[in-house]
């Protein structure tokens, strides 16, 4: 059942998915306003929106703040529920998953924020300016001990981690190049913050130690002199195989689900040739991450590709939030979402090893998905919040209770268009005629609830 | 007399989280150096429980005492590995991983679940009581189950009326029966529900076939291990059971909080051995305590930080009470950081001892080595 709307030019469907995808969901409001103007010019929106000035970080902080985990990651549910630049806050987590520090080692906060918050800064700029601040992150010189990278004494940790997991990936450069670009990032460390007590908290800052770095001629990928990290991180991103890279990744994170990292040396991408699209926009524009975006939101495989991505666990649990339609406005207790995707193995600001998470369908296991399930159906059961209030308004207003089969339709559309095979649709069409004399409003929110419960709801 | 039908062991593992205070558990009371550096927190000799000249058990913590009397507690003590780790996050995942030098994911009785039973047949071969899977029970391929309240468990569980809520559960069977014909992902999704629901299903019957004369405390490890005994008394096949206590992180007002701690556990320890007993369940059970790691020697006024050289307990019939391994020195030159308590026996020994000895499992390829074990049963 689709509403109709005289000026809808775009199909509500597809800015659905690209809302799942580029964002972390959207009200039914916010689609039908979208859905008047063309699909490539919200692609343009996402890409550049307008700046947001509605989420000041002191009073976010004054909501949320505090130094734990929880504080800082409550901050960012709540601009991923509502901040216009839904792919900014995207992006950042794009790069958390791929950069993954953990806490787990480096147990302080304000340093793994302040990485994030960097990711927000600057994750659509150029993938140069990206590693290069990657290279200067205090969370990330600690994780991989380039605080322990010494002129004489090279650590290859983070040196090699660059070239494998954050930019090229395994079998495009040797054994040697890592040993080279371990010794031009001798040097690369930090200064210890103030101690706490009395001081309070103060994040890590950048420091390069000269008397530590080694200043010998090094050469990296066939290219030699006295190269510095910065050198380094310009041989990488000219190239093919980093945009490659970077580019199977965007692919992973936004489009379908792709076999783990590991295999990616010997594992052809699921669509080549688009990858080779999104590949030639990043190296010909010089690393513009927008360009590479731009081609791979325009295309027609993106467009196709609804429903064919595992949720993470923390893309579960905003999109279940923002469609309740609680916290669109400053107040306390979302704190306690903060730790929902924790039980469902995403700790944010804690990926479980320098690899990052494992996606697709290893996110799924019984304990998880239990998680998942009983979340959704709790949240999505509240027929009294504003969210899903105004969509049992709308299917009861749009004819939903005309049949069984009508009532089903009009679940699944007001839940972002969702797919289901013909088992899980005929298990519910079942259930709706078998509800039929029960209260309207009570027949709607129950088939919210089990469509939230549903196997195909865990995808994207 | 009949020859039993011998019973295939079963692990209950405890995991106390903060990092116990070994020092102040199992305290050595005799020694002027304990005395001296923990003006704080220190216990005095008069309050400590003797086990020996040397040796005594905390004031609060006279249930273990009880079970140690009568032979049924093999004390470690001093339990690490080299290089401890501090962060609680990292010792723990140590602790979980059996490997402290590099990151891995595969959880050391996740694996053991997978030799115990490869084949997945039992979604209860392996189960976690308590929220969230810990690492230690986390395997790619591996089923293991994760319950959060027993009495509560199951899916759409806030749906309140009861037969709403299995009209809903009959729509979630449906929609969750495994199909041939659909991508890898949705059939995949739909085996792990059906799983679930196969593992609700069974542990469902757990509470209504359960009956009892031990009367356990109100407390959170009281109600865990309350359920271990119901699920495993019920026979539904699980070999490994895992619950976790929190709060063992007492930087500060440890003397309040340690004491409330110990009396917890150690009440829910006697009465779930008491309670497998009165169910003629115990013979095949054991039960492993351990926690991140020890605590510092030296107490700072309020409470103890983060140090090494912790104590882990196996508990149960067939464990040969005692002590094993050495208290660690007391002699400040042989301090680890020159602070903490050294360790004298490596974690993964007992991990060994446990996955060979008593679950029967070989051991080598996940604790990644071969380690000297401890000898810690009587036959049956």
């Amino acid at each position: 059942m689709t509403t109709t709307d005289a000026g809808a030019t775009t199909d509500i469907g597809l800015l659905a998915h690209l809302y799942r995808r580029a964002g972390f969901g959207a009200t039914r409001e916010q689609l039908e306003e979208l859905s008047h103007q063309s699909y490539d010019d919200t692609v343009e929106f996402l890409l550049n929106p307008t700046p947001e000035v509605d989420l000041p970080p002191d009073v976010l902080a004054r909501y949320f703040g505090g130094e734990s985990p929880n504080s800082y990651v409550s901050i960012w549910i709540y601009r991923m529920l509502n901040s216009r630049c839904q792919l900014q806050e995207k992006m950042a987590l794009f790069w958390h998953h791929v950069f993954a520090t953990g806490l787990i080692k480096n147990e302080h906060v304000l340093s793994s924020s302040n990485q994030i918050d960097m990711f927000r800064r600057n994750g659509m700029s150029n993938l140069k300016d990206i590693l290069l601040e990657l290279s200067r992150d205090p969370a990330m010189l600690f994780w991989l001990d380039n605080n322990e990278n010494h002129n004489g004494e090279p650590n290859e940790n983070y040196g090699r981690e660059l070239l494998e997991l954050f930019s090229m990936g395994v079998g495009n450069y040797s054994e040697l190049d890592i040993k080279e670009a371990s010794r031009a990032f001798t040097g690369w460390t930090f200064g210890q913050p103030p101690p706490l007590y009395p001081h309070g908290y103060y994040p890590a800052q950048f420091k390069f130690d000269a008397d530590d770095h080694d200043f010998g001629e090094k050469t990296f990928l066939g290219q030699t002199g006295n190269l510095d990290g910065s050198d380094i991180v310009d041989i990488i991103v000219k190239q093919p195989a980093s945009a490659k890279f970077i580019t199977r990744h965007l692919y992973n994170f936004f489009v379908a689900d792709e076999p783990q990292v590991p295999t990616w040396n010997d594992l052809e991408p699921l669509d080549p040739q688009l990858i080779d699209e999104m590949s030639s926009a990043l190296l010909d524009s010089g690393g513009e991450m927008k360009a590479a975006l731009r081609v791979m939101f325009l295309s027609d495989s993106f467009k196709a590709a609804r429903f064919k991505k595992v949720k993470s666990p923390l893309e579960f649990v905003v999109g279940v939030l923002k469609m309740v339609g609680e916290f669109t406005e400053l107040r306390p207790g979302l704190e306690d979402y903060a730790t929902a995707s924790d039980a469902m193995g995403q700790r944010i600001l804690d990926p479980p090893t320098v690899e990052g998470w494992h996606t697709g369908k290893e996110w799924i296991d019984g304990g998880n998905l239990t998680e998942r399930v009983n979340f959704a159906a709790e949240q999505i059961g509240d027929g009294d919040s504003p969210g899903i209030s105004a969509l049992i308004t709308r299917m009861i207003d749009g004819g939903a209770m005309s049949s069984p089969e009508a009532l089903v339709d009009s679940g699944l559309d007001v839940m972002g268009q969702l797919e289901v095979d013909d088992s899980t649709r005929d298990a519910l069409v079942k259930f709706a005629g078998d509800s039929e004399g029960d209260p309207e409003p009570s027949r709607a929110v129950r088939i919210l609830r089990l469509i939230a419960a549903a196997p195909e709801f865990q995808f994207a | 007399m009949v020859t039993a039908t011998k019973k295939d062991p079963v692990l209950v593992v405890v995991q106390l989280t903060g990092g116990n205070d070994f020092m102040n558990t199992l305290i050595p009371y005799t020694s002027g150096l304990y005395h001296d550096s923990r003006p704080t927190v220190g216990i005095s000799e008069d309050r400590v429980l003797k086990m020996n000249g040397e040796l005594g058990f905390h004031p609060d913590a006279g249930p273990l005492k009880e079970m140690f009397d009568e032979g049924d507690v093999a004390i470690i003590q001093g339990i690490g590995y080299e290089n401890s780790n501090r962060s609680h996050f990292r010792a723990m995942d140590i602790m979980h991983t059996a490997e402290p030098l590099t990151i891995v994911t595969e959880g050391w009785l996740a694996l053991a679940i997978r030799e115990l039973d490869p084949a997945g047949k039992n979604v209860l071969t392996g189960v976690s009581f308590g929220r969230g899977l810990p690492r230690a029970m986390v395997a790619a391929g591996v089923r293991v189950t994760s319950v959060g309240d027993l009495d509560g468990y199951g899916l759409m569980t806030s749906v309140e009326a009861q037969e709403q809520r299995a009209d809903e559960l009959d729509v979630f069977r449906r929609m969750y029966t495994p199909m041939m014909d659909t991508t890898p992902a949705l059939s995949y999704l739909q085996q792990t529900g059906d799983d679930v629901l196969a593992g609700i299903d069974q542990l469902q019957t757990v509470p209504g076939n359960y009956t009892s004369t031990v009367e356990y405390a109100d407390n959170p490890i009281a109600k865990s291990l309350r359920d271990v005994a119901r699920t495993h008394i019920s026979g539904l096949g699980t070999k490994i059971f895992y619950t976790q206590h929190g709060g063992y992180d007492h930087h500060a007002v440890e003397l309040v909080n340690h004491e409330r701690l110990l009396t917890e556990l150690t009440g829910a320890l006697r009465d779930f051995m008491a309670d497998l007993r009165e169910h003629h369940a115990s013979e095949e059970v054991i039960i492993y305590v351990f926690t991140e790691f020890g605590r510092r020697v030296q107490d700072n006024g309020s409470g103890t930080d983060h140090g090494s050289g912790g104590g882990a307990f196996i508990i149960g019939d067939r464990v040969e009470g005692g002590l094993y391994a050495e208290y660690p020195s007391l002699d400040p030159t042989t301090f680890a950081n020159g602070e903490d308590l050294a360790h004298t026996i490596d974690f993964r020994s007992i991990y060994a001892t446990l996955l060979e000895q008593w679950l029967g499992v070989e051991s080598k390829e996940i604790v990644r080595g071969v380690y000297e074990q401890i000898q810690p049963f009587r036959a049956a």
